[in-house]
């Protein structure tokens, strides 16, 4: 259902959101939308900085800067804090997330296909969820800390060009920075959804591309009850992304990528050979 | 006129001091020579030599490729007959000699014409091998690699006003090499944080001053300048000055920081000014005021609305580079839909020029074009919405001492002569 007269590109859910607050004003509306939207096309273009040549520098910090920069208003806002909120799971506490951040498709209630791996079918939506995942990168680290400073991430990117193939360092990189975690949250979804797993961690968290899907517990059970098929079809980017973004590197994607033969999958062939590129880092990284 | 259809794009253009070489480099590590006719009056440029100066790389202990793309080219005060210059791709400069060949030592002893050894029996009577002349030659040998000296992606080299050093910038450091030493350089800049996590700025180009040795200028991704002097201490981290623009808070956006980083910095001719491009401006600052440019130009001001979708497509990130004329009074830099834009410092006035040729007319003027954003529409505006962003002006130079232009078009060179500037402005 959309407000009379009015052509939406989102769901209607999202007058649900946290600009209630705001009193409904379409301006702040719009510019919440605008803003989440400006989120969600940064995170995507920071993941893009895995790959066969090195990132161009400059362009990560500038977009990180940027990430950070919105993040802070958006605390400031309180759009944060709630936008948090609405993404609490039942039962679901920050500390129990394993999941760290996250950011979620704004439709993804009248996002059509519940399927994990639907890319195509993903019509109204203009930005996917991205789902910062940080324990599947580092599952022998992220004991306690869910927390991922999403700066650490872009560090540990950053770091990708002083990479000395020394798995230690980059293990101790991770250790130290779950350890220094901090609290903020990221804006994950302006949506109503109550479904998106919580957001524990940082905007540079690691990331994943995840579909929505209505059950936001099966979701996040499939998330972790089966690690490998909880992976996305890197392909699954947003429709109306020009570039078919890379998926977070997980070694995982490794048995993941050879089982997406479906033909659902829109992805360009630069982005299998990235995955494989991913997985060939991550591995260092990992350490598997 | 069009000097040349490359098939890889152009990825640097640098006259040498006297203007009667242009270097360019492409992406494909490729460095093309051309020697202005000197015979003629306003000669025209030709190719002089071709060479492959950078090949692609593998780092093997990162799994990365280093691209073989011509970053920067500069060229080194001539000495003797021969030319030297600098080019360099992401981690690796290079020192290339250049030299002309036009004579060839005939009537050897002990080697025949072809060079295999003689019999020495046949060997009857002794002689002084003599010079000949022989058709122009033109050698190009790699004298000096300077390998190893950077961790990130080398943005800028500068040659010093010594004649004996130079500096080479990447993301986060800036280094100084001397010209025959290769297995070491000074670190001069160092930004790096010790926690990679705090990275908020990088460097994004530097230039030594024109004729003071002790100083260079070094810009940021913030939109800010600093002049080190090196006679104030070996690293110079701390700068001498600091230029920096308060920002507009009526024009602050999301966007504001990334649209402030610096792309390109030069000093003037005389060393009195700096110039600086971002990504809608040029500026020019005087040394002497650190709180702000002393002249602003509005290179696409039409494109402040349209930041979010340039955000998106990254056209946003792209860099401009900004040049000066040989008397400090006109600057120049490019834009989209091949266009550039040329402003002259007295008058305060620009112009949006083509880089485009007919193919009937070789020798065509260059069009003076507009760009439409209200008002009254001329024949023959181009609206905002239908400029080609895949066609941007990046890179360019001025001849050291005439009216003489120099435009990369992605994978084409122009070159313009004389009325331009005249005509235009």
């Amino acid at each position: 259902m959309f407000s009379k007269g009015t052509k939406r590109k989102f769901s209607d859910g999202d007058e649900e959101i946290s600009d209630e607050s705001l009193v409904g004003a379409r301006v702040a509306s719009s510019y919440s939308l605008q803003r989440q939207s400006l989120l969600d096309m940064s995170l995507i273009k920071l993941q893009l900085c895995h790959m066969l040549v090195e990132p161009n520098l400059c362009r990560s910090v500038l977009i990180a800067n940027t990430v950070r920069q919105i993040q802070e208003e958006m605390t400031h806002d309180g759009s944060w804090h709630m936008v948090t909120e609405a993404f609490c799971g039942p039962g679901q506490s920050p500390s129990e997330r394993l999941v760290a951040t996250e950011v979620l498709c704004r439709s993804r209630e009248q996002d059509a296909e519940p399927k994990l791996f639907s890319v195509i079918s993903y019509e109204g939506c203009r930005e996917e969820e991205v789902v910062a995942d940080e324990t599947l990168c580092s599952v022998s680290v992220s004991d306690t800390v869910s927390n991922v400073c999403l700066a650490g991430r872009i560090g540990q990117c950053w770091e990708k060009s002083e990479l000395s193939g020394v798995e230690r360092d980059e293990e101790a990189l991770e250790d130290s920075r779950l350890g220094s975690g901090e609290d903020e949250e990221i804006d994950t979804e302006d949506g109503a959804s109550t479904e998106s797993p919580k957001t524990t961690g940082q905007v540079f968290g690691t990331f994943e591309i995840k579909n929505s899907s209505p059950a936001p517990d099966s979701a996040l059970e499939e998330l972790f009850s089966d690690v490998d098929t909880s992976y996305y079809d890197l392909d699954t980017m947003l429709t109306g992304m020009q570039s078919a973004p890379k998926m977070g590197p997980y070694d995982i994607l490794d048995s993941l990528a050879p089982s997406h033969s479906s033909p659902s999958i829109v992805s360009t062939p630069k982005c299998r050979s990235d995955l494989n590129e991913l997985d060939h880092i991550m591995e260092i990284i990992v350490g598997s | 006129h069009l000097l040349l259809g490359y098939t890889d794009v152009i990825s640097t253009v640098e006259f040498n001091q006297t203007g009667d070489l242009l270097a360019t480099g492409d992406k494909g590590g490729r460095v093309v020579i051309f020697q202005r006719e000197t015979e003629v009056e306003s000669g025209e440029y030709n190719v002089y030599s071709t060479f492959q100066s950078h090949e692609p790389d593998f780092d093997y202990l990162k799994s990365l490729e280093i691209e073989e793309k011509i970053n920067k080219i500069r060229w080194l005060p001539q000495q003797n007959a021969a030319h030297f210059l600098l080019s360099t791709n992401d981690k690796t400069i290079k020192l290339w000699k250049v030299s002309e060949r036009d004579k060839r030592p005939e009537g050897y002893n002990l080697k025949d014409e072809e060079g295999r050894i003689k019999d020495i029996s046949t060997v009857t009577s002794l002689r002084v091998p003599v010079l000949k002349p022989t058709d122009l030659m033109v050698e190009v040998r790699p004298r000096r690699i300077f390998a190893n000296g950077h961790t990130y992606h080398v943005n800028s080299i500068s040659v010093n006003s010594d004649g004996e050093t130079y500096l080479s910038a990447d993301d986060l450091r800036v280094n100084m090499w001397h010209l025959d030493i290769t297995d070491r350089s000074f670190n001069i800049v160092d930004i790096k944080p010790a926690n990679m996590e705090d990275l908020t700025e990088v460097i994004t180009a530097a230039e030594f001053h024109p004729q003071h040795c002790h100083l260079f200028v070094y810009s940021s991704s913030k939109g800010t300048l600093r002049l080190c002097d090196m006679r104030e201490s070996a690293l110079c981290d701390k700068h001498s000055k600091i230029f920096e623009e308060p920002e507009d808070p009526g024009n602050r956006s999301f966007f504001s920081e990334i649209i402030s980083s610096v792309s390109d910095v030069k000093f003037s001719h005389s060393g009195r000014y700096l110039l600086t491009r971002d990504y809608l401006t040029v500026k020019v600052w005087d040394l002497n005021m650190e709180k702000g440019p002393v002249e602003t130009y509005q290179v696409h001001e039409y494109l402040r609305s349209k930041l979010c979708s340039l955000y998106e497509n990254d056209c946003i990130f792209d860099k401009f580079e900004c040049v000066w004329n040989s008397t400090d009074s006109v600057i120049m830099t490019g834009a989209y839909n091949s266009f550039f834009r040329m402003f002259d410092r007295e008058t305060g006035r620009g112009v949006t020029l083509e880089a485009w040729r007919e193919s009937s007319k070789p020798r065509a003027v260059l069009r003076t074009r507009r760009v439409y954003t209200g008002g009254r529409r001329r024949r023959g505006d181009v609206g905002v919405d239908s400029l080609d962003f895949t066609k941007k002006i990046l890179h360019m130079a001025w001849h050291p001492a005439e009216n003489i232009i120099a435009i990369a078009a992605t994978n084409n060179l122009y070159i313009f002569q004389d009325r331009v500037n005249a005509e235009n402005l």
